[in-house]
Order: C-alpha cells, then sequence, then structure tokens
C-alpha cells in the first residue's frame, strides 16, 4: 500500500502553530465509551471507543451506510432530532458526559460546529448569515459584529472573494463558496471542535482543494472531526483515521499508518478498493 | 435486444410489440379528441375571460351614471350617507371605516393566533398531531359565514356586553372578532404550508450553532418563510374586505361615521346588501350608488390581491 505518498508528515505538522497544550501530549477533546445507538430496532452504532485529540484532524471513513453521520451527529447531540432515536454509553466532551440529561445541548453546540454534506446557508445576506450565531448568543454591537464578520470569512478563506458584497443574498455564491461560507458561520462563535459530515462531496475537485487547505489552516487553532467517503482526502489531510463498518470502528489509528500499514484485513480490503 | 425480448416472451406468452400495435389502433379514435381538445378548452377559457370583463363593464358604466348626479369628490369625502329621502347624500366614508375597522378588528385575532397555530402546527406539533389537526382547520374554514354571523350576534355580543356595558346590541366589534375566527384558518393553513416547505437543513444549521427551538422559528423558518406568510395576511385582509354576511347580521345598519367600535356600523358590503334587499328602483341615484360602492369594495379587494402576489414574489428569501 503505497498509493498515497503525497500525503503530509503527520508528526511534522503537529509542531507548528503554538498549540493551546502542551505539544508533547495533547489533550483529549472528545472521549466516547461504549457507545450504542439505536433507531428503533435497528442498531446503527455498535460499541464505539474512540478518542479524539486537540488540534487534530481525525477522520472517519468506511462504506456509506455504516454510521459515519449517525456517529458525528451524535457529538453534537443533532442524531436527537429522529424521535426513535435511543443511546446507551458515554461520550466525554472535555470530560463531561454530554448524553446527560443535564447537559444543555444549546452549550453544547456552542462549543461544537458543524459543516453538512450540502452547503446550508441561511436565506439571507452573506453577512447576516455570519452574524447569525453571535446575534443569537447575544452579541449585539454593530462595531462587535462587523469585526466578527470580517475575521470570519477570512478565517475561512473567503473575504477577499466576497467582501464587496456582504449584503447579497448568499443563494448567489457558488456551491463551493457556500460552503465555506457555512464554515465561516461556524466559526464566528468561536468553537472548540468543529464537526464535517463530507463537506466536499457535493463540491468539484478546485472547491474541494481549497477546502482542504482550510482544513489544514483551521487545525491550528480548532479540533475538526470530518466525514468522508474519499480515503484520498482523508490520507491527505488527517491526523488519525477511523474504519468503520457496519456501525463498529475496526480500526483507530494514525492516518500514516492506517494507509500504509493497516492491521485489520477489512481495513486493507475497503482501502484498496476492494468492497465499499 | 431481440434476445432480451425473446426472454420476456418464452417466459410470459405474450407478445408485447403486438399488444402495444393492437392498442395503437384502437387510440385512433382518442386522437381526434385529441386533437379538438385544445379548441374546446381554449373557448371556456375565453367565455371566463368575456364574463369577467362584462361584469367589470357594466360595474364601470353604472358607476359612471351615479358620479354623473353625485360628483366624485362629495362621494369620497362625504361623511353623510342617507340614501333614502328628498335630501338624500351618498358619502361613503362611514362605509369606508365600518369595512376598515371590522378588517383591522379581524386581523388583530387572525394574524397573531393564525401565526402561532401555523408555528405550532409546522415546528412544534409531532407528524401525527399535524396530520390530524391541518384537515379540521380546514373543516373549520369551510363553516358558512352565516353560522359565524349568526354566532356573532346571539353569542359574543352578549357575552361581551357582560365587560362592555356600553356594547350597542349591534356593534362592530363582535362581527369584527368573528370574522377574525372564521379568518384563522386559512391564515394558518397557508403560513404552514409556507413554514414547512423550509428545508430542514436550514433549521439544522441553525440548531448546529446552539440555538434554541425557538430562536430557529423566529430567526430562520419564519423570516425564510415570510413571504407566504405575508401572502397569507394580505389574503385574510381581503377576505375580511370582502365578508358580507357577519357584519350584515351583527352589525345592524346604522351609518355611522365614528371609530367607536362599540357602536353600530355598516360596511360596504352590508350597504349593498341592504340596498339591494329594498328594491331600489332602477335608474334612481340609490340604485347607482350600488355600483359605485361595489366598485370601490372591488379596487380595494384587487388592490389588496396585487399586493398579494407582489410580496409573493418580491419579498420571498431565495433557498
Ligand atoms: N433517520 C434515520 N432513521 C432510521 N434509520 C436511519 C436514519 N438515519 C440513518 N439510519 C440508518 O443508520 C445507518 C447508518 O446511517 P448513516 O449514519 O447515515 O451512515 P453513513 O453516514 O455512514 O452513510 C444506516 O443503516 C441507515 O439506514
Ligand atoms: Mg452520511
Amino acid at each position: 500500500m503505497e498509493v498515497f505518498t503525497e500525503k503530509k508528515n503527520v508528526k511534522g505538522i503537529q509542531s507548528d502553530g503554538e498549540s493551546k497544550k502542551d505539544a508533547s501530549k495533547k489533550s483529549i477533546v472528545y472521549d466516547t465509551k461504549d457507545l450504542n445507538l439505536w433507531y428503533g430496532e435497528d442498531q446503527a452504532l455498535k460499541n464505539i471507543n474512540l478518542s479524539v485529540y486537540e488540534n487534530e484532524v481525525t477522520a472517519i471513513i468506511g462504506p456509506s451506510g455504516c454510521g459515519k453521520s449517525t456517529y458525528i451527529k451524535t457529538l453534537n447531540r443533532m442524531v436527537e432530532m429522529v424521535p426513535i432515536v435511543r443511546i446507551s454509553g458515554e461520550i466525554l466532551y472535555r470530560e463531561k458526559n454530554i448524553l446527560n440529561k443535564s447537559y444543555k445541548v444549546e452549550d453544547l453546540r456552542t462549543r461544537v460546529g458543524m459543516v453538512f454534506q450540502k452547503p446550508n446557508p441561511f436565506p439571507k445576506s452573506i453577512y447576516e448569515n455570519i452574524a447569525y450565531g453571535p446575534k443569537i448568543h447575544g452579541i449585539r454591537s454593530k462595531k462587535v459584529l462587523d469585526e466578527i464578520v470580517e475575521e470570519s470569512l477570512k478565517g475561512a478563506a473567503i473575504w477577499d472573494e466576497v467582501k464587496d458584497r456582504l449584503n447579497e443574498n448568499a443563494y448567489g455564491l457558488s456551491g463551493g463558496q457556500q460552503q465555506r461560507l457555512c464554515i465561516a458561520r461556524c466559526l464566528a462563535i468561536e468553537p472548540d471542535v468543529i464537526l464535517m459530515d463530507e463537506p466536499t462531496s457535493a463540491l468539484d475537485p478546485i472547491s474541494t482543494s481549497k477546502i482542504e487547505s482550510l482544513i489544514q489552516e483551521l487545525k491550528k487553532n480548532y479540533s475538526i472531526i470530518i466525514v468522508t467517503h474519499n480515503m484520498q482526502q482523508a490520507a491527505r489531510i488527517s491526523d488519525k483515521t477511523a474504519f468503520f463498518l457496519n456501525g463498529e470502528v475496526i480500526e483507530y489509528e494514525n492516518t500514516n499508518k492506517i494507509f500504509s500499514n493497516p492491521s485489520d484485513k477489512r481495513t486493507e480490503d475497503y482501502i484498496t478498493g476492494r468492497f465499499g | 435486444m431481440e434476445g432480451v425480448l425473446k426472454l420476456q416472451n418464452t417466459k410470459t406468452n405474450l407478445n408485447i410489440r403486438d399488444l402495444i400495435e393492437e392498442k395503437k389502433k384502437s387510440k385512433s379514435v382518442g386522437n381526434l379528441t385529441e386533437k379538438f381538445i385544445p379548441g374546446f378548452l381554449f373557448t371556456i377559457a375565453v367565455i371566463s375571460i368575456l364574463t369577467t370583463i362584462g361584469i367589470m363593464l357594466t360595474l364601470l358604466t353604472e358607476t359612471i351614471m351615479f358620479f354623473k348626479e353625485v360628483p366624485i369628490l362629495d362621494f369620497f369625502t362625504g361623511t353623510n350617507l342617507k340614501p333614502l329621502g328628498a335630501e338624500a347624500t351618498f358619502g361613503i366614508l362611514p362605509l369606508l371605516t365600518g369595512t376598515i375597522i371590522s378588517t383591522i378588528i379581524a386581523m388583530f385575532v387572525a394574524i397573531p393566533i393564525g401565526l402561532m397555530t401555523a408555528i405550532f402546527l409546522s415546528e412544534y406539533a409531532s407528524e401525527k398531531l399535524r396530520k390530524t389537526l391541518k384537515p379540521l382547520l380546514e373543516i373549520l374554514a369551510g363553516i358558512p359565514t352565516i353560522v359565524y354571523g349568526f354566532f356573532a350576534f346571539t353569542f359574543v355580543t352578549p357575552l361581551l356586553r357582560n365587560f362592555i356595558p356600553g356594547l350597542e346590541p349591534t356593534n362592530i366589534l363582535s362581527p369584527g372578532l368573528v370574522m377574525g375566527i372564521m379568518i384563522i384558518p386559512m391564515v394558518a393553513s397557508l403560513s404552514e404550508d409556507a413554514m414547512s416547505s423550509v428545508p430542514n437543513s436550514m433549521r439544522e444549521g441553525a440548531m448546529a450553532l446552539g440555538a434554541t427551538k425557538l430562536e430557529v422559528t423566529w430567526k430562520v423558518v419564519v423570516p425564510a418563510a415570510i413571504s407566504g406568510i405575508l401572502a397569507s395576511f394580505v389574503l385574510g385582509i381581503s377576505r375580511a374586505i370582502g365578508e358580507t354576511m357577519i357584519v350584515t347580521i351583527a352589525s345592524g345598519s346604522s351609518k355611522n361615521f365614528t371609530f367607536d367600535i362599540t357602536q353600530s356600523m355598516q360596511t360596504m358590503t352590508a350597504y349593498i346588501v341592504e340596498v339591494t334587499g329594498g328594491e331600489a328602483p332602477a335608474g334612481s341615484t340609490l340604485y347607482y350608488s350600488l355600483y359605485a360602492v361595489a366598485m370601490t369594495l372591488f379596487v380595494f379587494t384587487l388592490v389588496m390581491n396585487l399586493i398579494a402576489q407582489y410580496i409573493s414574489r418580491k419579498v420571498r428569501e431565495e433557498y
């Protein structure tokens, strides 16, 4: 398996930028313990144990229907929008169990942003899209909002493209721009973690590569968990990769390890394209 | 291809090609109707358009006749409406205020309650509850207005008189309120349609930012559905303007020029009912005044409908 030789040296990236904690030992952002999830009678997640580290890009790969979206939506409890869902186990986010009923889900989502498969800007102006989050969290000052909008758009590498049309409807943007706008919308509330569910699957290759390099930038300040069905993408941008199959984590490893020397036969079959 | 067909034939013992050919032959009669249908439909469409134009022309010519006898300015600025007797005066303002005030009262009821019902149905109710309540609403919308009028006169007015001692037995308040109740289902149903067609991905986007249900509703769903919601309001208003039975029964026929909602007032529609019922001799000023009032009413509702159309085209937030 030497297909992905262009992959960057993971260890090398870790040291650049000042990381929030001790550079040698990263702290755990999300710790999933014995997580099971059912849609009615169908079990979609089976006994998941997985630790996500700070300032890393964690990729989740696997064939479609294996529970990737379900898992990532459990991390911000969006999965609860499906009324028939039942969950057991623990997900510790910064050492607190978010599955506890007493954990306020709005607080969680203020710290954990999400980017969806299909760009979903609000049918408002570009400016209002970014200002929405800060506004609902009580920021009113026009001056502060202006600054947040500019910083967020810069952070999502889209400022130069939209700075002259902030008051135009976001739906006038291209798909790739809309997706970066959605990333900017996340950044506007200064999250700790950004969840991304196949953020480039609806985009053309150029937009995709823009977003990939954006993710590389973002991980200096944020922890990123990204679902992707594109293995080259996982190999290019992630530090760790989890391979899901039928609701189980088959293998979770450093990305270069998993793509060069997977320990499970099924992982190898998947990344060499023998199924999925 | 051949192979596949043959395989099918041996399986089903049917010759599909033959069957199709047969059907084609029996279709030749159908082809003839096919030819004449467009012409037929066109004729029907032309008839309905001509009828409408005819009505408008009649309205217009009779209205012009009226303005030959009563100066147009006197009509639109006159606060006195005494259509009978030797010294008849025709000022439409009492009817205009009656219509506008009853409409405003109705919308004070219908807009908030209708919108909140729509929000509940679209954002909070379970799928099951929504499927039961929505048809119920539509049934409510089908109750004949005379029933509402009766309800206003025999139930609401006496009830209100317990709280508002000065309320006249016929007054504009009670029919206004009942008209509002009548319009609630329409506003609720149309607004609900507009809100449920807002894609779920938008709600998800907002929720993922930590928005509460209420914030998602008010700051994402309602703005995204605003064109449909406003259009439902405007249609509600035009329904209230054109409503006849309820005001005729419960508001009496005093041609008061007043803003006191406890008093009896007459609306344009109720005036038309009254005068038509009173056998106005054809060719009299009284007779022509019917057309002038009807024309005013027509222009009112037309403007409202145009506004509704404009809103649903212009205010739309695209998604
Ligand atoms: N809303 C839902 N209701 C019932 N079953 C669901 C729902 N969403 C997903 N599933 C099921 O859960 C499994 C995992 O789905 P998903 O997490 O979307 O997979 P992936 O993102 O890896 O393609 C699938 O078998 C799917 O049919
Ligand atoms: Mg998915």
